[in-house]
């Protein structure tokens, strides 16, 4: 009887984990053989044409716009600010508020950001539909995710390191430059290269805030659309799945790399030193 | 050994220190003030989102119960009902749920517990890799496949439907609880399932009865962040459930869930309807606080 | 005129003391220190005059409070939020807890940790790290103190070929005397050592001994020990810790051979500990 349940449960595992792997390997498999023949040279790098033949330049260079903005601003903010919880504040009542606030950030979902963004970044700080008002967005999105995994790295690196550099004389700061941010990098990039990704797939906020024209931005401050808006755009408006699959095809090689750049990055800086 | 005029100079740089000692306060305070920027965008977000939203009640007469209660959504008529999107993002959630979950966690015990060292080594990275993929594409997906199969063999007059929203839901949080649910499940201690082989109990027996109740907070976090997936998820919906302004009756009816009314009536919302929208989304966070405050009793319940 | 029997006989001793070890003056002066983490006090009441020039050894069972008080000599407890600290500690005149300058006060006074914790960095840069901070950019100074500070250290042969090369690839115990380095390259009056051996082979810890021996000569060296035949070879005089206080300070030959307090003779006759 007992042998029965374990055969059955056994097989019940084997089951759902064949139906995963099933589906996931589906769903890519799809977007590949329905997209791949519109992947050229020119798809990716020639410019949009609203006739269907053109290419991606335009979204791509909207996507590296919103990702470079927000890093630039994000990075500095959430590493500080992590270094800020791990290295620097007593715990106590301001901690677990900002502790709070960044939770919180994290369960906020990306349609509240794009209304958040709608009203403050577009509407009353008068940015409008525009690169900038969608990477500032972004930004918020992404500072719970820079600062929770610089704090992870900083935590790995050891007390002792501290305690040797500030026996010397040296002043906080000095030894966080010198020695704990060095030692915490590997860990800080995979959160960065992790945070592109984020970026990357993100696609209700970017919808209310920066518009969808398709065209080639002129500046940060005009409207476009990037990589994962134009995807959904062309599957609701024109029901052009074969357009939209070659865009996943883009997007899933980026996301593939940032990933793989990840894992090589924290491993190999790894190895160098210790 | 030691040089005299080497120490001369440690002194004399030594008189420097008040430099350092103020470099040091000021860049301690920029570090809070970074560390603050969380807590002020959480208000500003809070502030201006809320702002927006209860005004229509506050200032302009609109009763929130008709609000929350009234199934009429006509902007152009003044009527702002959104009874038919509660119902239909909680119904949209909760199928998500029923059909998510257990295969994700039964594929993350596979995987931590039962398969192969080689082949979890595969399948692990390549689940985590999709939980990264963006979410539109597998509305792409459940837009060129599920719709249409759902049209063929169920009859359906549009294959866009509360079932379509479901499937492309379960489907997208299963990396997120795989990965999530493996990891809490491969941190259990090698000692909990050597205790219980030791007292007889089968290898089976053993997952189900003791690694998983010990994995049980990690799984609690990955159910809710599957959720948060899927309760949040927005233009992936948009392209499967229809957006009809029905309360939904059945799996195979056309719904609008919270997320996607937004998303679709922003371009063009002005004045009271747009401040709607807004009050719309409240009530998702509202919605997403409440979910995540039950999940975390019945977790703590369970532990008692 | 004034002074009592009491003062007349430390006088006394002190003058003593002074014949036997060729006049050495007191270099730090600890008076009544109490330390608490939060509620819970970990010194007691602990006043200790160290003279200069001689190694100190501190020695007593773990928990005793031996390693709490030399971190508060250079002022490490400050990096533990709920550490609070009252009684005075006076180096050279100056009261460290009331002068606040802290960065002079650990240029001044260096540490060795109970295991090497080198930075992942050259063994150059290991070197040149603290006289680097303190905006020494010179590189003919900066070379001439990398050298000076491993000859010190005795390590210069074993590693002159290879200051380029990551300090994490050297053995533990030259890792230790590259940290001793780390510290003389600062030039300090006084280096403190938590354990500094207890992470080494034998072999290793012989040369660590025989190098604070000649330290000596140069730095007053305070030493937390657990090994006693470590404090019996490289010390000159001897504080036994119990439970938060100092129950005996002396000479070490007179610690170790006819100990005054029944406690010590215990502890250094192995009965406890």
């Amino acid at each position: 009887m007992r042998k029965l349940k374990d055969n059955l449960l056994l097989t019940l595992l084997w089951f759902a984990a064949f139906l995963t792997v099933a589906v996931l390997v589906t769903i890519v498999g799809y977007i590949f053989y329905k997209g791949m023949g519109l992947i050229s040279f020119n798809f990716i790098f020639g410019d949009y044409s609203p006739s269907g033949d053109g290419g991606i330049w335009p979204m791509v260079v909207t996507t590296i716009y919103t990702i470079a903005i927000s890093l630039i601003i994000a990075t500095p903010v959430g590493i500080l600010a992590a270094v800020y919880l791990q290295e620097y504040a007593k715990q106590g009542k301001l901690v677990r508020l900002i502790r709070f606030a960044t939770e919180s950030l994290t369960g906020i979902p990306s349609i509240i950001y794009g209304l958040f963004g709608a009203v403050f970044f577009v509407t009353t700080l008068k940015l409008g539909m525009s690169i900038i008002s969608a990477s500032l967005t972004l930004t918020i999105i992404v500072l719970p995710v820079i600062i929770r995994t610089t704090e992870e790295s900083l935590k790995t690196v050891p007390r002792t390191y501290r305690e040797g550099s500030l026996a010397l004389g040296t002043t906080k700061l000095q030894t966080l430059y010198k020695v704990i941010l060095p030692s915490a990098m590997p860990g800080i990039l995979s959160g960065l290269i992790l945070s592109m990704g984020r970026i990357i797939g993100e696609s209700a906020a970017i919808f209310l805030t920066a518009g969808t024209v398709a065209a080639m931005p002129s500046s940060i401050f005009s409207s476009a659309r990037t990589l994962t808006v134009h995807s959904f755009l062309v599957t609701q408006e024109a029901g052009d799945i074969e357009l939209a699959a070659a865009i996943g095809i883009v997007l899933i090689v980026i996301i593939l790399i940032l990933n793989f750049s990840a894992t090589f990055i924290s491993k190999k800086l790894n190895k160098a030193d210790y | 050994m030691t040089s005299l005029p080497l120490k001369k100079e440690t002194e004399k740089i030594g008189k420097s220190n008040k430099r350092k000692y103020r470099l040091e306060k000021f860049s301690g305070n920029l570090f809070l003030f970074c560390a603050l920027l969380s807590v002020i965008s959480l208000l500003l977000i809070i502030c201006f989102v809320f702002y927006k939203g209860a005004h229509p009640f506050l200032a302009e007469g609109y009763r929130f119960l008709d609000f929350l209660l009234g199934s009429d959504w006509v902007p152009s008529e003044d009527k702002f009902g959104i009874l038919p999107m509660i119902i239909a993002s909680l119904y949209a959630t909760i199928g998500a749920l029923i059909i998510g979950v257990p295969i994700g966690l039964l594929t993350a015990i596979f995987l931590a517990e039962i398969a192969p060292k080689s082949i979890a080594k595969i399948i692990s990275p390549a689940v985590q890799l999709l939980a990264g993929i963006p979410s539109v594409l597998y509305g792409v997906f459940g837009l060129a496949i599920i719709v249409p199969f759902l049209q063929n063999h169920l009859g359906l007059i549009k294959g866009q439907s509360l079932v379509a929203v479901i499937l492309v839901l379960a489907i997208m949080m299963l990396p997120t609880v795989v990965t999530v649910a493996e990891t809490s499940i491969r941190a259990v201690p090698k000692t909990y399932r050597e205790g219980s082989l030791a007292l007889g109990a089968s290898p089976i027996g053993t997952i189900f009865k003791v690694v998983v109740p010990a994995a049980k907070s990690g799984i609690m976090t990955a159910i809710v962040l599957g959720m948060g997936r899927a309760i949040g998820e927005t233009m992936a919906v948009i392209l499967v459930a229809g957006n009809s302004l029905i309360i939904p009756t059945s799996l195979t009816d056309s719904v609008r869930p919270l997320t996607t009314n937004i998303a679709l009536e922003m371009g063009y919302a002005f004045g009271t309807h747009q401040e709607m929208l807004f009050a719309t989304g409240i009530v998702l966070f509202s919605f997403i606080l409440i979910l995540n405050f039950t999940l975390a009793r019945i977790s703590s319940k369970g532990g008692n | 005129m004034n002074t009592t029997f009491v003062e007349r006989k430390q006088i006394t001793e002190e003058i003593t003391a002074d014949n036997t070890q060729l006049s050495k003056q007191t270099k730090i002066s600890v008076k009544d220190l109490n330390l608490f983490y939060g509620d819970k006090q970990a010194l007691y009441d602990v006043s200790i005059n160290i003279k200069e020039k001689e190694v100190t050894a501190l020695i007593g069972p773990s928990g005793c409070g031996k390693s709490t008080f030399l971190r508060t000599l250079n002022r490490m407890n400050d990096l533990i939020d709920s550490v609070k600290i009252n009684g005075e500690i006076i180096i050279d005149g100056d009261d460290i807890y009331r002068s606040n300058d802290v960065i002079k006060l650990r240029t001044k006074v260096g540490m060795v940790f109970q295991k090497p914790n080198l930075f992942p960095m050259s063994i150059y840069d290991n070197v040149a790290y603290g006289p680097r901070m303190q905006g020494i950019k010179n590189k003919s100074k900066l070379n001439k103190i990398v050298e000076e500070s491993l000859r010190g250290a005795a390590i210069w042969d074993e590693v002159k070929d290879r200051l380029k090369s990551s300090a994490l690839g050297l053995s533990g115990g030259q890792q230790q005397r590259v940290c001793i380095a780390r510290a003389i390259a600062m030039k300090p009056d006084i280096i403190l050592m938590d354990e500094p051996t207890s992470a080494l082979d034998p072999i290793s810890t012989l040369k660590v001994e025989e190098l604070i021996t000649t330290m000596k000569n140069d730095y007053t060296i305070v030493i937390v020990t657990h090994n006693m035949q470590q404090a019996a070879r490289v010390s000159d005089r001897t504080a036994f810790f119990l439970s938060g206080e100092i129950i005996e300070f002396d000479e070490t030959s007179k610690i170790f051979s006819m100990p005054n307090d029944q406690r010590t003779e215990d502890y250094v006759t192995g009965r406890f500990g």
